[in-house]
């Protein structure tokens, strides 16, 4: 059986390789389809694994608020901007307990100066315990502190590409002063580099300091105004509670009646997590549907070449038949023939989609962004699994047609 | 007695149907029989219904009315299969324009009826030994276009032997071939018949050829119309004249 199957296959080939070129032509379809689909699957994966990464990274059980309601775009117009006192109310263990950290964020485009050098990079003011909640760790210095929060005091933490842009370097940096849209601020630390990050805004491209500084010497029009916050539940188990429990609070400061809808948002970690799971299913159904037209138009190419190839060895088909040969031999070398087109179509389409995505990591490298490629067995064994499929189904119609050829008529043909 | 007789053909007709309401008769009652090892030519003008017999004997056709048995097997009966496998067992036949398949090797063209038959074990060596029998044990690789005309017609007779058929069906197998290659391969048939006990039927145009059988059918219009012994070679002791 074994045996057979190696003649029947080492047959395909050598007929296949005799029609180098018509061969090659008619798998291209196959070919173009799965690269196309296991490049995009592969760089989807690796955006997945990067985007997911870059959420979870931000810290665990994390709710954040914002101002306005995504769900109504008519109360995201008059949205009230969220308050000071907004973050005082839910700091209040008695009517939060699910409630750990409270974190106000105001974020605002800057431009940072040292000397004849500037930057332009995204300003966050917030409290100390932005670092706990963002797992945020310093590589040198230290965070600011309560004591600097009171004083208003202009200090400032460096992103790494901050300092790398200013000083070229990051290191030796605390005590320096910087200028802020003009006004002096001190460098107490530097940010740990958290990489390129793939998606978002770049981590390690922002400054951070004490929110009551950006009021008192930024943005004083913004004074005890917020742009979020960022809450962390006490566990992983009391984020749904953590949640009702802010939108009560908020509800109750925003002297919302019952009827009215919410005029602020909140998104969990998992929330996002599944608005991503929900864009990427859409991209695996159109990744499907690209995959499907290719492999059917490789196969309808398939299909035709097959038929070709039964008309052209017409006198073929019937001397095997005076040798001997059944109408499922017959059958089975035509369909052989067919499957392994398709099948070495697959394998060619596989390794080219794979050279393809690793292109596009290494690309992707080049500019800063981790995308990498990840191509997964089960994509791989799918694309076989699917093209020699393809060949079995388009082949059969021809190889059938070839099987019941009447030996005398094929050997009169000409 | 049955089992001396390998052809057994009784009143064949055979009505082509070319286009509507158009009918052509290429046989029109043929009957004879040929004994087991008989060397026998069939002879006749263009268009008298040669190869349409000669496709009925080795099964690739089916007669329009009329018996047929081969080897003791009424042929009638068999479906597309079972007349496969006796066109693969029973027969082996020798084409006038060889029909060997191209960018294969002789041993490998002579292969092909072994691996129809299931055999795979062995087959090369087989295979071999009947290139070898008709000369070519020094071209097992060469291609048919890297062989002549009477070299090609050699491995082609070796395809047919190959299985150790009952019959070999030789349809104007020197139809293509210069006058001394047409010779050298009726000499090899001849011996094959001979020295192997291979029953020869050849459709030949060329008396010369004819000659050297041991009967020859004179076919006209789709019907037998002479027998003949030729005097230049008597019947060989054993051979049964035909009744
Ligand atoms: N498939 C077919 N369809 C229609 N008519 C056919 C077919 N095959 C043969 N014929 C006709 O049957 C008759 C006998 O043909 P056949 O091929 O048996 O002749 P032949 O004796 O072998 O001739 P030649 O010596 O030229 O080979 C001819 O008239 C031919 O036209
Ligand atoms: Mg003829």
């Amino acid at each position: 059986m074994l045996s057979t199957l190696y003649l029947a296959v080492t047959e395909a080939l050598r007929s296949l390789v005799a029609n180098k070129m018509r061969s090659f032509l008619t798998v291209l379809g196959i070919v173009i389809g799965v690269a196309a689909v296991i490049a995009l699957l592969a760089i989807g994966r690796g955006a997945q694994t990067a985007i997911t990464g870059s959420i979870e990274g931000l810290g665990t059980n994390l709710i954040f608020v914002a101002p306005g309601n995504t769900r109504d775009p008519a109360a995201a117009r008059n949205a009230r901007p969220m308050k000071w006192q907004d973050v005082l109310a839910l700091q209040d263990p008695a009517a939060a307990p699910s409630v750990q950290w409270v974190v106000p964020l105001l974020q605002r485009s800057v431009r940072v100066s040292k000397g004849d050098r500037h930057h332009n990079t995204i300003a966050f003011g917030t409290t100390p315990e932005y670092r706990i909640v963002r797992n945020y760790n310093v590589a040198e210095g230290e965070f600011f502190t309560q004591t600097h929060m009171l004083s208003r005091a202009p200090v400032v933490l460096l992103g790494p590409e901050v300092a790398q842009v200013l000083f070229d370097r990051t290191e030796g940096l605390v005590g320096e002063t910087v200028h802020i849209n003009g006004h002096p601020f001190r460098v107490i630390g530097v940010l740990e580099a958290k990489g390129g990050g793939g998606f978002g805004p770049n981590q390690d491209d922002r400054v951070v300091m004490p929110i009551t500084a950006m009021y008192a010497r930024l943005f004083p029009d913004m004074q005890g105004k917020v742009d979020g916050i960022m809450i962390s539940a006490v566990s992983p188990e009391a984020i749904e509670s953590a949640k009702e429990e802010i939108r009560q609070i908020l509800r109750l400061r925003h002297r919302l009646r019952p009827d009215q809808e919410d005029d602020f948002s909140i998104f969990t970690q998992q929330e996002f997590l599944q608005v991503f799971q929900v864009i990427t299913g859409v991209l695996t159904i159109f990744l499907g549907g690209i995959a499907a037209i290719s492999l059917l138009v490789g196969g309808i190419g398939i299909m035709n070449i097959m038929l070709v190839s039964v008309t052209e060895r017409t006198r073929e088909i019937g001397l095997r038949k005076a040798l001997g040969a059944r109408k499922r031999d017959i059958l089975i070398q035509f369909l052989t023939e067919a499957t392994t087109l398709s099948l070495v179509g697959g394998l060619i389409g596989i390794a080219l989609g794979w050279g393809l995505a690793t292109a596009v990591e290494h690309i992707a490298a080049r500019f800063d962004t981790t995308l990498p490629a990840v191509v997964d067995l089960q994509a791989v064994l799918l694309a076989t699994l699917f093209s020699a499929g393809v060949g079995i189904f388009f082949g059969f119609y021809p190889a059938n047609r070839a099987a019941n050829l009447e030996p005398v008529e094929a050997l009169r043909y000409e | 007695m049955t089992a001396d007789i390998v052809i057994q053909a009784h009143d064949l007709h055979k009505i082509y149907r070319p286009g509507r309401d158009v009918e052509v008769h290429a046989l029109r009652g043929v009957s004879f029989t040929v004994q087991r090892g008989e060397a026998v030519a069939i002879m006749g003008p263009s268009g008298s219904g040669k190869s349409t017999l000669m496709n009925i004997l080795g099964c690739l056709d089916k007669p329009t009315r009329g018996e047929y048995i081969l080897d003791g097997q009424p042929v009638a009966d068999l479906n597309d299969d079972q007349l496969a496998v006796i066109r693969n067992r029973k027969v082996g036949f020798v084409f006038q324009s060889f029909n060997l398949l191209p960018r294969v090797s002789a041993l490998e063209n002579v292969m092909l009826p072994l691996r129809y038959a299931g055999v795979l074990r062995g087959a090369a060596q087989r295979a071999r030994e009947a290139l070898e029998a008709v000369g070519l044990g020094d071209r097992l690789h060469h291609k048919p276009n890297e062989l002549s005309g009477g070299q090609q017609q050699r491995v082609a007779i070796a395809r047919a032997l190959v299985n150790r058929p009952a019959i070999i069906l030789a349809d104007e197998p020197t139809g293509n071939l210069d006058t001394q290659s047409g010779q050298d391969i009726m000499r090899l048939l001849l011996r094959l018949n001979r020295e192997q006990g291979t029953t020869l039927i050849v459709v030949t145009h060329d008396p010369e050829v004819a000659r050297q059988m041991q009967r020859i059918l004179h076919i006209r219009d789709g019907r037998l119309v002479k027998e003949e012994v030729p005097a230049a070679r008597p019947v060989p002791t054993g051979g049964v004249p035909h009744a």
